[in-house]
């Protein structure tokens, strides 16, 4: 190869590996901004939520800790105060007055106090709490078996979802909610938690009332619950799909 | 030098077909001058090889840039089940300075490096890596984690087939396992490629040692290692596999890995480019794309 064509084809090979690395990247970015791509790559959420509904047993438990493990500091994300005055007041008596309805597709709609939710067999757990940011903070939650609960109100067959309403808004006034499967809240570890590490929640984890769903991240963990709604399609709660994240193209199923 | 028997069949699969194309004098920057040069054509990948590859660029091109947006949310990394925030192992950060200029500080194992306009902070924005190594550029965890979850799918399952392939057609076998001849080999084929002399003739028309240990290597030990610490940062699959958090030490400690196998791809596929550039890039080109690898020989046609 003469000297002047090497240095020709370098000049080439550089131009060409640029500019397709810029189109490439110019190219992903288009397709995110598209109507039509993303939810080509949602079609992944649905494989992924099979091949791991198929391969992991429903009754596996997500590994519990000893107490030697527990974060000394267990950061809170997402709203750390709901804000409304209504929640400020219930804040000031401590939520004594705090109840939670649990209604929709059920044979007996119920609204539970918080004291009556103390009342019930608790359960406690040292789990791993794996934020969507990648980052896991090791708590131990007491709470009552959110299985409990619906066996109380007697969840009618059709029910295949059960919907979070949360006391939260965030800035733009825009409520938060979150949703599972009706059949996963009848597993052992799914409970709604009022104690973190011994001592009733507080207000930046989501006092006094969270949901803690093992097995999936941490955006799934609703917390200042106050309403729970059976129903058979999320498709005309908030945005429809599922979520106040999943509204925000978060993955519904979040078991990674 | 031939390392082949005589019995053993020419490596790289059989050529289909052997055009010698005589092409006259050798260029006066190679060859003694006068002696007599032609190349062959060989038959060097197969269809299901170069159909693999190349999906597998598109799958770690964006599995490595979707991944540094999905690190971005939160650049610090851990040992161990949790985040420990205080003792990380490596973080990104943006710090004001006594002058009040903001600056990327790296930190790795307690050594602080400043690194501004790369990691921690590039283009005025509070990042760990900048907008031009992510996909998408802009900060979004939601749509880097659909990018990523798709696209690791499809890189499994390239993958799978790939790998299966290998061995059953015997790629595996005949080109890629290091024989042990090969394995003697390699003090003299480290010390040639770093003097940068690549095989000529016979020796070209298969990998040498260092290739095939490279290969074999990140085929079925890197891939394996990036899926399934990627596996170990699922709830779901560590509930179900509770034995992935002992053998990588964590959900935490698999995530580093996990990183650290990522820039072991970046580390692979940069050496292997500048490979393809040196040892003549528009042959090596053309040979995964249509297959067909032209090797010269000195001396007399045979």
């Amino acid at each position: 190869m003469k000297p002047e064509r090497a240095l020709e084809r370098r000049g080439f090979l550089k131009g060409t590996v640029g500019s397709a690395s810029l189109l490439a990247l110019g190219g992903c970015d288009n397709l995110t901004q598209s109507n039509w791509f993303p939810s080509i790559l949602q079609k992944a959420e649905r494989l992924t939520e099979g091949i791991q509904q198929a391969i992991a047993p429903a009754s596996a438990m997500a590994k519990e800790y000893g107490e030697a493990d527990i974060s000394r500091m267990f950061p809170a994300n997402g709203n750390t105060d709901p804000g409304t005055e209504e929640y400020a007041e219930m804040v000031k008596k401590d939520f004594a007055d705090w109840d939670v309805l649990i209604d929709g597709l059920v044979k007996t709609p119920t609204m539970f106090s918080l004291a009556a939710i103390r009342e019930m067999p608790a359960r406690t757990q040292i789990t791993r709490h794996d934020c969507v940011e990648g980052w896991s903070a090791i708590g131990k939650w007491a709470g009552v078996p959110m299985g409990d609960l619906l066996r109380k109100v007697e969840p009618l067959p059709t029910a295949k979802y059960a919907v979070f309403h949360c006391a939260d808004v965030d800035d733009e006034g825009v409520p938060y909610y979150e949703s599972m499967a009706v059949a996963d809240c009848f597993h052992p570890q799914t409970i709604l938690a009022y104690d973190l590490n011994g001592r009733p929640l507080d207000v930046p984890h989501g006092a006094p009332l969270r949901l803690r769903f093992e097995r999936q991240l941490g955006y799934k963990q609703a917390k200042y619950v106050e309403h729970i709604e059976l129903v058979e399609s999320l498709a005309d709660i908030g945005g429809g799909r599922g979520g106040y994240w999943e509204d925000q193209r978060y993955d519904w199923y979040a078991g990674i | 030098m031939n390392l082949q028997s005589s019995t053993s069949p020419v490596v790289l699969a059989e050529p289909r077909s052997r055009e010698v194309e005589p092409v006259g004098i050798a260029p006066s920057n190679s060859a003694v001058p006068g002696r007599a040069i032609h190349t062959e054509r060989v038959y060097r990948h197969r269809l299901p090889v170069r159909i693999g590859h190349w999906l597998n660029v598109v799958c770690l091109f964006i599995l490595i840039m979707s991944g540094l947006q999905i690190f971005n949310a939160h650049p610090a990394l851990y040992w161990g089940d949790r985040s420990d925030r205080d003792k990380p192992l490596l973080s990104m950060q943006a710090v004001k300075n006594e002058s009040g200029e903001i600056r990327g500080l790296t930190t790795i194992l307690g050594h602080a490096f400043d690194t501004t306009g790369v990691l921690g902070y590039s283009n005025g924005m509070r990042q760990g890596f900048p907008g031009w190594a992510t996909v998408p550029s802009a900060r979004w965890l939601a749509m880097g984690r659909q990018w990523h979850l798709f696209f690791a799918w499809f890189f499994v399952i390239n993958g799978l087939l790939f790998a299966t392939y290998t061995v059953i057609s015997r790629h595996l076998k005949k080109d890629l396992l290091p024989t042990g001849q090969d394995l003697k080999q390699i003090p003299q084929a480290v010390k040639d490629h770093f003097v940068l002399r690549h095989p000529k003739g016979e020796d070209a028309k298969r990998y040498n040692v260092l290739q095939k240990l490279a290969y074999v290597s990140v085929i079925f030990g890197l891939a394996p290692l990036i899926v399934l610490t990627g596996l170990t940062m699922s709830p779901t699959i560590d509930a179900a596999f509770p034995w992935l958090l002992s053998i990588f030490g964590g959900r935490q400690a698999a995530r580093t890995i996990h990183f650290i196998a990522c820039f072991s791809f970046v580390g692979f596929v940069v050496i292997h480019v500048s490979q393809v550039i040196l040892t003549g890039f528009f042959n090596n080109i053309r040979s995964m794309i249509t297959g067909y690898f032209v090797v010269s020989h000195e001396g007399v046609k045979p």
